[in-house]
């Protein structure tokens, strides 16, 4: 039964409530950052450290921290977690670092961290704390990726820097300019809508056949 | 010191914060709902940027040339205590202006353009004159960008949407043709 639950919680950040899709939060990191897949997948390995290392030791020392001063403490917790971050990007990948600049750092206001631990790694044990933030961390990896790997297809015509089309391939440079990442999360929402849509419609039928059926 | 009004408009136009730099996007998308909060609301970001500006500015020079793998922490601290002390200091000399502000005050905390502004503010090298321009036109542009969505969504309730498109989707969507625009002031001056 404990198994499940820590399932259930993981599934919850990957899907139902993706943070991005379905919550939209940390669309800053979200936007800025995914023009392309490489800066995309690593601005999510960086976010998913700070969020499961910072919701670990905030459950573990939920009862000693005091609620008045809870968020700065959470605050400086995730600070830490992101200089740490910050520092072994650079040391083990400059490259990167340079290109996502200021945006490692700016993980520290990203919403989506501050709101799991006031919301969740607050109140919880350790264990499903931790499961909670990998499924949200995991969540917000495959949001980043998958505008990453749209935006640098449509834009660049490439893959993690594997060209796709072969030399006629007019590139769509507006996608890797700041208005594709507007557009194109605009486009996936709709989609994510229209989804929503299509299945509340779909339980409506089912509901109304089973009312006329009996 | 010539620099100052090209930092100035490079910030206001041309490296909007929330059009091209992708921050703030938080209240940007939350509360842009009527002209009139969003305007509050960005003339408060306004005053806490420009506070942090000075803030950042002393921190750099005098503190953390000594420990530069405290900044974040420091700047992060910094920022929220700012916030609050801002808070106190306004409900105590205008209850009416506090009373206007409500939620938004406390709140400006995560805002992430305000971290921004400090890091990218010490990346480049500002000294105290032009942290302070800088934050100022971040701070003017943050709210040109706030009014012009609310004003576009403002409309846009009054018009027949489908209901497909409403809320998020449609938001980023206008955001995206505004940004566009503002793509237009990228060749305004050739030294950013």
């Amino acid at each position: 039964m404990k198994n499940n639950q820590s399932y259930e919680e993981f599934i919850k950040g990957v899907w139902r409530d993706n943070p991005v899709f379905a919550q939209v939060l940390g669309m800053c990191p979200m936007l800025a950052v995914t023009n392309s897949a490489v800066n995309a997948v690593a601005m999510g390995m960086a976010t998913f450290f700070v969020l499961v290392g910072s919701s670990f030791l905030v459950s573990s020392f939920r009862n000693w921290i005091p609620k008045q001063v809870r968020i700065s403490c959470f605050i400086i917790i995730i600070a830490t977690f992101v200089t740490i971050a910050d520092y072994t990007l650079l040391a083990l990948v400059p490259k990167v670092h340079k290109e996502l600049g200021a945006f490692i750092p700016l993980i520290v206001a990203n919403c989506l961290i501050l709101g799991r631990q006031e919301a969740f790694a607050s109140r919880y044990p350790t264990r499903l704390a931790v499961m909670d933030a990998v499924g949200m961390a995991t969540g917000f990896l495959l949001a980043l990726f998958s505008l990453g790997a749209v935006r640098e297809i449509l834009g660049d015509g490439a893959l993690f820097g594997v060209k796709l089309f072969g030399a006629n391939f007019e590139p769509w440079v507006i996608m890797i300019l700041p208005p594709g990442g507007f557009l194109t999360l605009g486009v996936i929402l709709l989609f994510f809508n229209w989804f929503k849509f299509k299945k509340d419609e779909f339980l409506e039928d089912v509901a109304e056949a089973e009312r006329s059926g009996h | 010191m010539d620099n100052l009004p090209w930092i100035f408009i490079s910030a206001l136009l041309v490296n909007n914060f929330v059009l091209t730099y992708f921050l703030g996007l938080c209240p940007f998308l939350g509360v842009s709902n009527s002209l009139e909060t969003s305007a509050r609301l960005g003339l408060a970001t306004t005053f806490v940027m420009l506070v942090t500006a000075v803030c950042a500015w002393v921190l750099n020079t005098y503190v953390l040339i000594h420990a530069p793998y405290l900044r974040l922490i420091c700047f992060i601290v910094v920022i929220a205590s700012t916030v609050q002390f801002i808070e106190m200091l306004i409900k105590k000399l205008s209850p009416a202006l506090f009373r206007a502000m409500g939620i938004f005050l406390p709140l400006i905390t995560t805002n992430c353009a305000i971290l921004g502004l400090a890091i990218f503010a010490t990346n480049r090298g500002y000294g105290f004159w032009e942290g302070i321009v800088y934050a100022l036109g971040a701070g003017i542009g943050f709210t040109l960008a706030l009014v012009l969505l609310a004003g576009l969504r403002e409309e846009a309730e009054l018009s027949s949407i489908p209901k497909l498109i409403q809320g998020t989707a449609m938001n980023l969507i206008i955001a995206g043709i505004l940004s566009m625009a503002f793509m237009g002031f990228a060749g305004l001056f050739s030294s950013t």
